[in-house]
């Protein structure tokens, strides 16, 4: 149990997807003005995360790595991603429309998102290098990683609607102060570093 | 086998699979539209102009499908025509369309109207107002740098000799002018019934007026004291028009000294002729 909160801490705190891998800016910086619709997109990115890796892990493993097709997995997750998100639309749109109206546009939107397909193939990545990363493990840390863009997500909504009442300088105003704020909560994250290693030996 | 021919059955075959159930998915699991709600859709013209209240055709075709509106002649763009349609479709009883148009509530044309100053700046009536109430020496009159006519959606705007005019015939009363001008001198008026419309709102005493335009309303009550019905009244030194007593007759418009009253189809002032 240990191994696998020290997976999702991991995920949420020192290797947060959008703070610092990097990954998933588009919607960082798109749908971080309002906390409303950051926390919609974060749900949805939870989501599609947890659902693509419980996909794709099987294929990889069975399909991929048993043909030594793992030069495959880049275009074989894309593929399968996108047509998993459009397959939960049809479900969630017949079953559960409020689930639906709520993720409303953000659903379509994350198809191609790169912290996704991100997230996948980091976790083949981590699994071939560790044998005891299995798909217990991967699945922790997908949900770790989309809870760590809701965090970041959250945090920078707040950041930003301070920033619609400061006083930016006219050159700086929009997205140029927006990306400044963005470097400096990615830098506040670099203080978790070491944090998951000493709480857990 | 070859191994990139293997690599390549098995990619095709994961989108296959991924296809086909895709397509299985959404037949099965396809969620029952209203077909009603396509009908009147498809009555509507699509021009999302808003003009019914509600958000876009698609609401409007919804709220009548769900009888949340029994007015079947909301949509000013569809005219007659669409409200007939619509109401073939859902069994409701046709109401009264009226034919209306826009009408910009001014004269004061290059010729008429004197500046007050000029204006250099962002080619936006919005704008313009914030620097002294606009360029005009007259307060209530038309800006003329035609945001208006950036708005709508049909072109039935252009600007003459600075001065906003509408087209009645490609007019579809869609209000979008209305809540554009800055200076609210756009009215929905009913289209082509000869009802004559006053183009003016200056409500400045009439010496005054005549300094700032020569084609503002005075104030004189020719117009009044010429009607017969009693349509015509003068308020805060401006005449209006009130269209369910007027007849048409046409005295207030010979009266006025300063013709600022027009009938559609008349005076080339108050519409374009095409």
């Amino acid at each position: 149990m240990k191994y696998y909160i020290a997976i999702l801490l991991t995920a949420i705190l020192t290797e947060n997807f959008v703070l610092s891998k990097f990954l998933g800016i588009c919607p960082f910086l798109g749908v971080s003005k309002k906390l409303k619709t950051a926390v919609g997109m974060s749900a949805a990115v939870i989501f599609v995360m947890a659902m693509a890796t419980a996909v794709t892990y099987p294929i990889n493993k069975f399909l991929l790595v048993r043909n030594n097709l793992e030069y495959l997995q880049t275009i074989v997750f894309i593929l399968v991603i996108a047509a998993l998100v459009q397959l939960v639309e049809i479900v969630l749109k017949r079953y559960i429309p409020a689930l639906y109206n709520a993720l409303g546009i953000y659903l379509p939107l994350i198809t191609t998102n790169c912290a996704v397909l991100g997230v996948v193939l980091l976790n083949v990545e981590k699994a071939s290098a560790d044998a005891a990363f299995g798909f217990a493990a991967s699945m922790f840390n997908s949900i770790g990683a989309g809870l760590g863009f809701m965090l970041a997500m959250v945090m920078f909504a707040g950041v930003r609607s301070k920033l619609e009442h400061a006083n930016v300088p006219k050159f700086m105003q929009g997205l140029p102060i927006t990306l400044v704020a963005a470097s400096l909560v990615s830098v506040s994250f670099l203080g978790f570093g070491g944090v998951i290693e000493n709480i857990f030996g | 086998m070859h191994p990139i021919l293997f690599a390549v059955i098995l990619v095709s075959a994961i989108g296959l699979i991924a296809g086909l159930g895709l397509a299985i998915a959404s037949a099965v699991m396809a969620v029952p539209v209203d077909e009603k709600t396509e009908r009147i859709r498809a009555c509507l013209p699509g021009a999302n102009c808003g003009a019914c209240g509600f958000s876009g055709c698609d609401g409007y075709a919804q709220a009548l499908s769900e009888g949340k509106t029994t007015n079947t002649s909301l949509c000013s763009p569809g005219g007659a025509e669409a409200a007939q349609e619509i109401a073939q479709i859902t069994g409701l009883a046709v109401s009264a369309s009226v034919p209306m148009t826009a009408v910009v509530r001014c004269c004061g044309a290059h010729q008429n109207a004197k500046n007050k100053l000029e204006y250099v700046g962002i080619e936006s009536c919005r704008m313009a107002v914030q620097v002294f109430g606009g360029p005009k020496e007259c307060a209530f009159g038309c800006v003329g740098f035609g945001d208006c006519v950036a708005e709508c959606p049909f072109d039935a705007i252009t600007l003459c000799d600075g001065v906003a005019r509408i087209h009645p015939d490609r007019c579809h009363a869609c209000r979008r002018c209305v809540a554009v001008c800055p200076k609210h001198l756009i009215d929905v008026v009913p289209k082509n019934q000869g009802i004559p419309a006053v183009l003016c709102r200056n409500q400045e005493k009439g010496a005054l007026t005549r300094k700032q335009c020569t084609a503002g309303c005075i104030g004189c009550m020719k117009c009044a004291k010429g009607c017969e019905t009693g349509a015509v009244s003068v308020v805060n030194f401006c005449a209006h028009i009130d269209p369910s007593l007027c007849t048409g007759c046409g005295k207030c418009v010979e009266n006025c000294p300063v013709h600022c009253i027009h009938i559609q189809g008349g005076k080339a002032v108050l519409t374009i002729e095409e």
